[in-house]
């Protein structure tokens, strides 16, 4: 193999591990996007917001001298009950009005939580504090023409665990089943008994637990964070979301994972301005020829 | 009227500027099969959603087990013992056939008595514990019908509401169903029956009402009901 050709392959890993730790993030927001979608209809174009509130509340907890650990379950939390607060207020009450007015309804709390995270915490980006030093784990092995970073490692560790404790709330706990059953049909549910407004309000939470989780992973790889932050990752997931499938949890893993991929070889094989039109792209194909998504089949109902 | 299960009282319901239930009164006595008869759009589905608390009442009261339940969540009802079996079935396609009979026993903790119904609608319908495991929106609609009457019965309820149990299904699971309607009720479920199939429901009811367009304009014993000329005409033709 000549050097060329070499170096290419360096280039593609390269390119492929940065594609999945973007992707992961990406996955991580579009999961919220997907459950939420899942189970009231609603594009909730807010969830972006809530992975930049995550963010933030991991910078204060971090900058207060708490460690790493700590701050991301608080982030998670966090950004989970202030979701469930939105829903509340501002969701929940216009529920029987229909799709296009909780639509607009989001975009409005998007809007508010940008402007609002612009007057109380500047709107000048802030660094993420470091709590550790990165450093190249493949060193170790003698590699230096791939760099794959502790925070790289950390971004998809976390990603997987977070995935499978999901999978797992999802597919095997009562809770995980009240909510494949609202999904479904929320007046049956209610005849089996379930509370489907206390169902719909914990699908808030967890899915903007997740964009949380994604918030402080990006402070730590990114290392800085700004009350705009979320607007271009959540219009991604967005994206990622309807790749998959939404509505279809796997489909937004899947979709997540192929966005970053795809946008990382653009950058690195193509021009990184093309990244976004690539997205964009994407998305308008998609909904021109497979609108269900990579996973998505049409839902047929027997008579 | 302390043996009165369920009563309804003036009971109204109106869908914006359409006034679809126009104050009926309707009793069930406990231990009873109670039928509700009539043709598409008469307001049958309309008066269960009503008692199930889907529905809003617009006027009126429905008094179960002695509570007014006509303001109560959808949920709160089943917890109080009333459950039902909707309309179009409504079994989770997602879900396993199992998966659906626990959500059915959602309220529930007492895990003896869930695995002794469980045992209970596997032994009235044994496809259900051969499928088991098969995804709800695998079977057929007979199968499903068998599913949702059984989901409905996993929550333990004193009283029964079935939407239509025979709509759409081949005459042969009809008379399964029909079969195993009874045998619920024999071991001390009340049922209220809303049917199309009038010969089948009056069959195995003690009482029937029938409805029109909003309103009762018959009710009485089903063994005179089944022989009533008008019901006859009008339901058990051919």
């Amino acid at each position: 193999m000549s050097e060329d050709q070499l170096y290419f392959f360096y280039d593609l890993f390269q390119y492929l591990l940065n594609g999945i730790c973007q992707g992961s993030i990406y996955a991580l927001i579009a999961l919220g996007y997907t459950m939420v979608y899942g189970i009231i209809k609603l594009i909730n174009f807010a969830h972006g917001e809530f992975y930049m509130i995550g963010a933030f509340t991991g910078y204060y907890c971090i900058k207060s001298g708490m460690p790493l650990l700590y701050a991301f379950p608080i982030a998670m939390l966090f950004s989970g009950i202030m979701a469930v607060i939105v829903e509340k207020l501002a969701y929940k009450p216009i529920r029987h009005a229909g799709r296009i007015p909780a639509l607009i309804t989001a975009l409005g709390v998007s809007f508010f939580f940008q402007y609002f995270g612009q007057m109380v915490l500047g709107a000048a980006p802030k660094p993420f504090p470091e709590t550790y030093e990165d450093y190249n784990l493949l060193e170790k092995f003698g590699i230096t023409e791939i760099i794959f970073t502790k925070t790289q490692a950390i971004i998809i560790v976390s990603t997987v665990v977070l995935m499978l404790f999901l999978r797992w709330l999802v597919m095997s706990t009562k809770v995980g089943k009240a909510m494949r059953a609202t999904s479904f049909n929320k007046d049956a549910s209610e005849l089996m008994g379930i509370n489907t407004d206390r169902i719909i309000s914990f699908t808030f939470f967890i899915g903007a637990s997740m964009a949380g989780a994604a918030g402080v992973l990006v402070g730590i790889y990114y290392n800085t964070i700004d009350p705009m932050m979320g607007l271009i990752p959540g219009l991604k997931a967005f994206i990622a979301a309807v790749l998959g499938g939404i509505g279809i949890i796997p489909g937004a893993v899947l979709g997540g994972l192929v966005l970053g991929v795809v946008e990382n070889l653009v950058v690195g094989f193509w021009e990184s301005t093309y990244r976004d039109v690539v997205s964009f792209g994407i998305l308008i194909l998609i909904l021109l020829v497979k609108p269900t998504g990579l996973l998505g089949t049409k839902s047929k109902e027997k008579v | 009227m302390a043996n009165n299960i369920l009563a309804i009282k003036n009971l109204n319901i109106h869908y914006g500027a359409i006034h679809a239930i126009k104050g009926i009164n309707l009793t069930i006595k406990k231990g009873e099969v109670v039928t509700i008869l009539g043709s598409n759009g008469a307001g049958k589905t309309s008066t269960l959603k009503s008692i199930s608390g889907l529905v809003p009442v617009s006027k009126g009261e429905i008094i179960f087990n002695g509570d007014p339940i006509h303001k109560w969540k959808a949920h709160k009802i089943v917890k109080a013992g009333l459950a039902q079996s909707p309309e179009g079935r409504l079994i989770f396609p997602d879900l396993t056939v199992r998966e659906n009979l626990e959500m059915g026993a959602y309220l529930r903790s007492d895990k003896v008595g869930i695995k002794e119904d469980m045992e209970y609608v596997s032994g009235l319908f044994p496809i259900l514990s051969e499928r088991g495991k098969q995804l709800a929106g695998t079977l057929s609609g007979g199968e499903q019908q068998m599913l949702a009457i059984s989901r409905a019965y996993m929550s333990s309820p004193t009283l029964l509401l079935l939407d239509e149990p025979s709509l759409g299904i081949a005459p042969i699971l009809v008379q399964t169903i029909f079969k195993a309607i009874k045998e619920i009720n024999s071991r001390g479920t009340t049922i209220l029956l809303v049917e199309q199939n009038a010969f089948a429901a009056l069959k195995v009811a003690d009482r029937g009402y029938v409805m029109q367009t909003g309103e009762i304009v018959m009710s009485g014993p089903a063994s005179e009901l089944i022989e009533n000329d008008e019901i006859k005409k009008a339901y058990l033709g051919h």
